[in-house]
């Protein structure tokens, strides 16, 4: 009943039948710049450090692994279940828990543990974003609970800006239910405009590029 | 029908504090906008106002087609779609789903809808706690006030209003650093979203091609309320659909930057719907309540709909220099500043709050910063024109009315026109060059002329110089 109010009353404001197609669109407006592989991790890792985030470029998967596991030795972590995780070896670094499939198992770890690690499905060069899809390679909570996030990223997912990632990524719910954009550290700003981070996600990013 | 609140403001003026603090965090959110939107920063500004513009209008004057298309995708991604007359709908359907579900606890998300129709209000007087979790927001749930600014709800609080809020309400030790009290927000929130049955938010846009509903923040706290409970219920106007995902290139690239002064927020969510089968969190269940609430009053009018087109983004707040000395809460609804000026008359009528259109020195910086190139100024003298026609029906400002009649009638006499003003000169006198002779105290022009000073009259009129220049000239 109130579906029928709103749409009749939006209908006759605007003067618009039930059914009626509507005037054309205005063309959607991407804009990509051309931008050499090394000159997007460049822009991508200056972007995240701007914000504060940190970002590493390894040379390899183990390299990867040896960053990762400076950053979370003698403290715990969840990974998620992303293969790039498993096949760096980082899954098997010591303190790190890896491959929980159930959604209260998840939530009790990623709330207990220092850091949150995953790959990531895009990354945008020109802000310095991270993005990730939820499915059951990345859950959601993994790079929000902890008070640290690492990604490990893939070169080639180095995409030169959003409007990139919209043109692969044309309709977002055909891929996932959720698709987040984290462009560095949780912050606020709320108090006297003065700027603190980790908030209520993870006051730490770190990003770090490994070939492919 | 309010009157035009002159103590309230008048305490603003002279709280020097509150000066500071307006002035000092507005002027920071002002230079942060400017750095990002310059030619050197992001040379395509002006063409992605004009996009954002071009594409709101369509969407806004296609709406029944988009608000279909979206319940449709939306519901094909297993979500559901509430259509709600007002406020009371939402908070029915909230209440009527937590009695379903005994459900207790909701965590909330930043929403201006929300607070439009004071929702926190109406859950709490059924005896469900609805805790606000943006940090700002959770401060002013706490002081129990409503937002300053659209964006920075608290701008208005220092770290020592904090200090006290927290120390009386949460029962905390006294803590005046504004890092240790983010701190404490974040440990008692924390709490709250893991307890949560419930996460309510608002949407910045409706995204009609994906039936996605988008979050954009910097704390994580919409992430949070949107993923950690079983429920997620997105409470959105119906002005907030866009046609397709791939606008939101356009609009995410002018929205943080615009509000403050972001290339991206920290967080941009685009959820569509509840956990799949293969995705191991995210909420079961998934509701857009999609809100009336008197927008299709504001629909109805051809010249003053692109008032829908707003993105909330809070820079014509920040620029306005009526906002800026008499702040946010002076405004008679939960918008403030020139996007509130012109809203609030529309949603309420004019002769609600017929002062508020006038609460304007019509300067135009709110129109040059919007990213959505929505006329403000046009709109508020729209607005005054109906407050005077409404008055006039009335029967009110007949003197007002009447002079303005006696001028147009004037103009239109060129002869009699130069012998009023040549009357009128010689009655109002003059003092070092200023008018001496009018009724200052008294009279109808008291208000106007307790500030104003009017200077003299030339000595000689324009029409006369001009005749004597063209007669020595011999023309």
């Amino acid at each position: 009943m109130a579906r029928e109010t709103i749409l009749h009353k939006v209908r006759t404001a605007l003067g618009r039948a039930a059914g009626e197609d509507p005037e054309p669109a205005p063309a959607p407006r991407l804009r990509i710049p051309e931008a050499s592989g090394d000159s997007r991790v460049r822009s991508f890792c200056a972007a995240l450090e701007a914000l504060a985030g940190q970002t590493a470029i390894a040379g390899s998967l183990d390299e990867a692994r040896a960053a990762v596991a400076a950053l979370i030795a003698g403290k715990t972590a969840v990974a998620s279940n992303a293969p790039l995780l498993a096949e760096a070896g980082i899954t098997s670094l010591p303190g790190v828990r890896s491959g929980v499939f159930d959604r209260e198992e998840l939530r009790a770890a990623c709330a207990a543990v220092d850091a949150g690690i995953t790959s990531a499905d895009y990354a945008l060069a020109d802000t310095g974003s991270i993005v990730l899809l939820s499915s059951r390679e990345e859950a959601r909570l993994v790079s929000l609970l902890p008070p640290r996030h690492i990604a490990v990223i893939p070169q080639s997912r180095i995409l030169a800006n959003i409007d990139e990632l919209f043109s692969l990524i044309p309709v977002p719910s055909q891929r996932s239910s959720s698709m987040v954009l984290i462009t560095g550290p949780s912050r606020t700003a709320d108090i006297e405009q003065i700027l603190v981070r980790g908030v209520h996600g993870p006051g730490q990013v770190h990003a770090i590029i490994v070939p492919a | 029908m309010s009157v035009l609140p002159e103590k309230e403001i008048h305490a603003a003026l002279t709280d020097g504090r509150l000066q500071s603090a307006i002035y000092t965090a507005t002027g920071r959110l002002i230079d942060k906008r400017k750095a990002v939107t310059s030619a050197a920063a992001l040379p395509d500004y002006q063409e992605l106002r004009t996009q954002a513009n071009l594409i709101k209008r369509h969407t806004i004057e296609n709406l029944d087609y988009y608000l279909e298309l979206f319940e449709r995708n939306l519901t094909s991604n297993g979500g559901r779609l509430v259509w709600c007359r007002d406020g009371t709908e939402v908070a029915d359907f909230i209440l009527k789903l937590a009695k379903d579900r005994g459900a207790r606890l909701i965590v909330k998300s930043k929403s201006m809808t929300t607070e439009e129709i004071d929702l926190n209000e109406r859950l709490e007087r059924h005896g469900l706690e609805a805790v606000e979790t943006d940090l700002g927001e959770y401060i002013l749930q706490l002081a129990h006030e409503r937002p300053y600014h659209i964006v920075a709800p608290a701008l208005h609080k220092t770290r020592y209003d904090v200090a006290d809020i927290f120390t009386k309400k949460l029962g905390v030790e006294r803590e005046e650093v504004i890092e240790q009290q983010t701190l404490i927000a974040r440990r008692v929130l924390r709490e709250k979203f893991l307890a949560a049955d419930i996460g309510i938010s608002g949407a910045n846009f409706l995204v009609a091609d994906s039936g996605s509903v988008t979050l954009v923040e910097n704390e994580g706290n919409a992430r949070l309320s949107t993923t950690a409970p079983k429920i997620h219920i997105a409470v959105a106007g119906i002005e907030k659909l866009i046609p397709r995902a791939q606008d939101l290139a356009v609009f995410l690239k002018l929205l943080g930057r615009s509000a403050t002064g972001q290339p991206l927020t920290v967080y941009t969510s685009v959820l569509s719907g509840p956990r799949r089968s293969d995705e191991i969190d995210g909420p079961d269940e998934f509701y857009v309540l999609l809100m009336d609430n008197g927008r299709t009053k504001l629909l109805a009018d051809p010249e003053k709909r692109q008032s829908l087109y707003c993105i909330r983004c809070g820079a014509c707040l920040n620029i306005c220099p009526v906002y800026r000395k008499i702040g946010g809460h002076n405004y008679p609804w939960v918008y403030s500043g020139p996007i509130g000026a012109i809203i609030t008359p529309q949603y309420h009528g004019v002769m609600g709050d017929p002062w508020l259109p006038f609460a304007s020195s019509l300067c135009g910086a709110c129109a040059e910063v919007c990213p959505v190139k929505i006329d403000l100024p046009k709109i508020l003298l729209d607005l005054r024109a109906e407050v005077i026609k409404a008055k006039a029906r009335e029967g009110k400002n007949r003197l007002e009315h009447l002079t303005f009649r006696l001028w147009a009638w004037l103009m239109r006499h060129p002869k009699l026109y130069e012998f009023a003003g040549a009357a009128g000169a010689g009655m109002l006198g003059g003092n070092e060059g200023w008018v001496d002779r009018l009724p200052i105290e008294t009279g109808p022009l008291k208000a106007w002329l307790s500030e104003r000073q009017l200077p003299a009259p030339a000595p000689k009129s324009f029409r006369r110089l001009w005749r004597e220049r063209r007669r020595s000239s011999g023309a």
